[in-house]
């Protein structure tokens, strides 16, 4: 079993991240994590690589493909982009990627915004499970599981990588 | 035989949206915790999300409104679902069509939802009662029955200035037989469970029955402001006045009318609303209307969040039974 613990793979992904934007020469980018996990991982990183720029928030329940199945929750703290998108390089943070549906959904809010310049996607743990041609830039680990199988990350004090196993099916008489 | 309201669903859930009373306290807090998220969209460059994309809703306005029609139109376009405004007085009723008969054609037409306003109290119940089974019902106000989406876009307000409905005295001032506003507002804020919610009035505009809300009734405006958070002014309503119900609008103004001097007699940071249209000078003075205690025109942006939070929590109650039919 790859390595869990949250400290490593936010100093792999705060160190690529780095990387990532002297080699794009990318400066002054805007950090936005989507919720909830994503703004947990979106702080660390913020304050790692010292950015200038307020961090952003976005809650993407208004824009996901399942609100007809599920309808809305208002649990979920509204989006909070502190700074105009617009013709700006984002950074865009969330805790897990499986099928690329939230990383749409943040796009599309993303967009209603304004039009970035970039959108560099970084994400603490890249499992398989895609659904949409979605791919992160920068990753802390990359996992194969079984579709079954669920990891989450559990915050935001202190935080935890949950690897949850499918239950045994029970008999029922 | 078990209790049947048509505006909740077999799951417990928001089916219609046709009166505050009777419905659970946690559904009326739901009702503002989606507000709360929805007021953002309004402050954004695209005032827009996808949520009802495809689907159509008809307001069927058969009573003049500009504020509630508008407001619900902005709210159904942001959502991005698709907007027929029927002004029923110029369309086929007036040939002689039967309400049953339009409302088979607009379900023929795909619509999803109807925001119904009528001069009739119980004519959304009706609508509610006979449109087909995947069809949801908004009361834009009937008659003098009820108004809910105005009675939660006022708990709203409230909510976003005072905090605790729990410590709040609240005093509804005027035309309380005509206003179905009130009626809505006082059942709302029953459940909320406010401290004290006041009338105050003349006699003639006090119906007997709002005593059996459990709402304090005083004729004199001095001792009913007294020590009040919030007051909420209403509309003389000439238009529904068949008799001679006051004096004078010049007498009633000098008993009833929210003044500078008036407005004293209320704690210090207390809030006016209203929720329109304002009447100038019969039951407000310019000066409070556009003083910094009123909220009235916040109380019209709230109007839009409002009415968004309630069409997309009973669109998506809708497609989750949908669903599980399935």
């Amino acid at each position: 079993m790859s390595n869990l613990n949250v400290a490593d793979l936010l100093k792999t992904v705060a160190t690529e991240l780095k990387r990532h934007l002297q080699q794009t020469g990318i400066e002054k980018p805007l950090m936005i994590g989507i919720h909830t996990g994503g703004v947990w991982i979106a702080k660390q990183l913020h304050r790692e690589l010292g950015l200038e720029e307020p961090l952003g928030t976005l809650n993407i329940s208004f824009y996901r493909d399942d609100f007809t199945r599920i309808g809305v929750h208002p649990q979920v703290k509204p989006s909070r982009l502190p700074v105009t998108v617009e013709n700006r390089h984002i950074i865009l943070v969330d805790d897990v990627l499986q099928t690329g549906r939230t990383i749409r959904a943040a796009l599309n809010e993303i967009f209603d915004y304004g039009r970035p310049a970039s959108v560099t996607l970084a994400v603490l743990v890249d499992r398989s499970g895609r659904e949409l041609p979605v791919e992160p830039t920068v990753t802390g680990t990359h996992l194969e599981l079984d579709a079954r199988q669920q990891i989450k990350l559990e915050g935001p004090e202190p935080l935890r990588l949950i690897l949850l196993e499918p239950e045994l099916p029970v008999t029922q008489e | 035989m078990k209790q049947y309201n048509i505006q909740i669903d077999e799951n417990g859930k928001l089916r219609h949206f046709l009166t505050t009373e009777g419905l659970k306290r946690q559904l009326l807090v739901d009702i503002l915790d989606h507000a709360e998220n929805f007021t953002s969209v309004g402050n954004r460059s695209v005032k827009k999300i996808p949520l009802l994309r495809g689907n159509t809703i008809a307001n069927l306005f058969f009573e003049p409104s500009t504020r509630t029609r508008t407001t619900f139109e902005l709210a159904a376009k942001r959502l991005s679902a698709d907007v027929l405004n029927i002004n029923i007085n110029t369309s086929a009723t007036t040939k002689g069509e039967s309400l049953l008969d339009m409302l088979r054609n607009l379900e023929a037409m795909h619509c999803d939802m109807f925001v119904v306003r009528h001069s009739q109290s119980g004519a959304a119940h009706f609508i509610a009662r006979h449109v087909a089974p995947h069809i949801r019902v908004i009361n834009a106000g009937d008659g003098s029955h009820a108004h809910p989406t105005q009675a939660m876009l006022d708990m709203f307000t409230i909510r976003r200035h005072k905090k605790e409905f729990a410590d709040l005295r609240v005093a509804i001032v005027g035309d309380i037989l005509h206003s179905r506003v009130a009626r809505s507002q006082i059942h709302a804020l029953t459940t909320l469970g406010v401290h004290e919610v006041r009338v105050i009035g003349p006699e003639t505009l006090l119906p007997r029955e709002v005593q059996n809300l459990g709402v304090h009734i005083y004729h004199d405006l001095h001792a009913g402001l007294a020590n009040v958070d919030v007051i909420i002014m209403l509309r003389l309503q000439r238009e529904r006045m068949t008799g001679a119900l006051i004096p004078s609008e010049r007498e009633y103004f000098e008993l009833y009318g929210l003044t500078p001097e008036k407005l004293a007699f209320a704690k210090p940071d207390a809030i006016v609303m209203h929720p329109g249209p304002i009447n100038r000078g019969v039951e407000i003075s310019s000066e409070v209307a556009d003083g910094p205690h009123s909220v009235i025109l916040e109380q019209v942006s709230n109007g839009i969040a409002i009415r968004m939070a309630v069409m997309s929590i009973i669109m998506g109650n809708r497609f989750g039974n949908d669903e599980e039919r399935e």
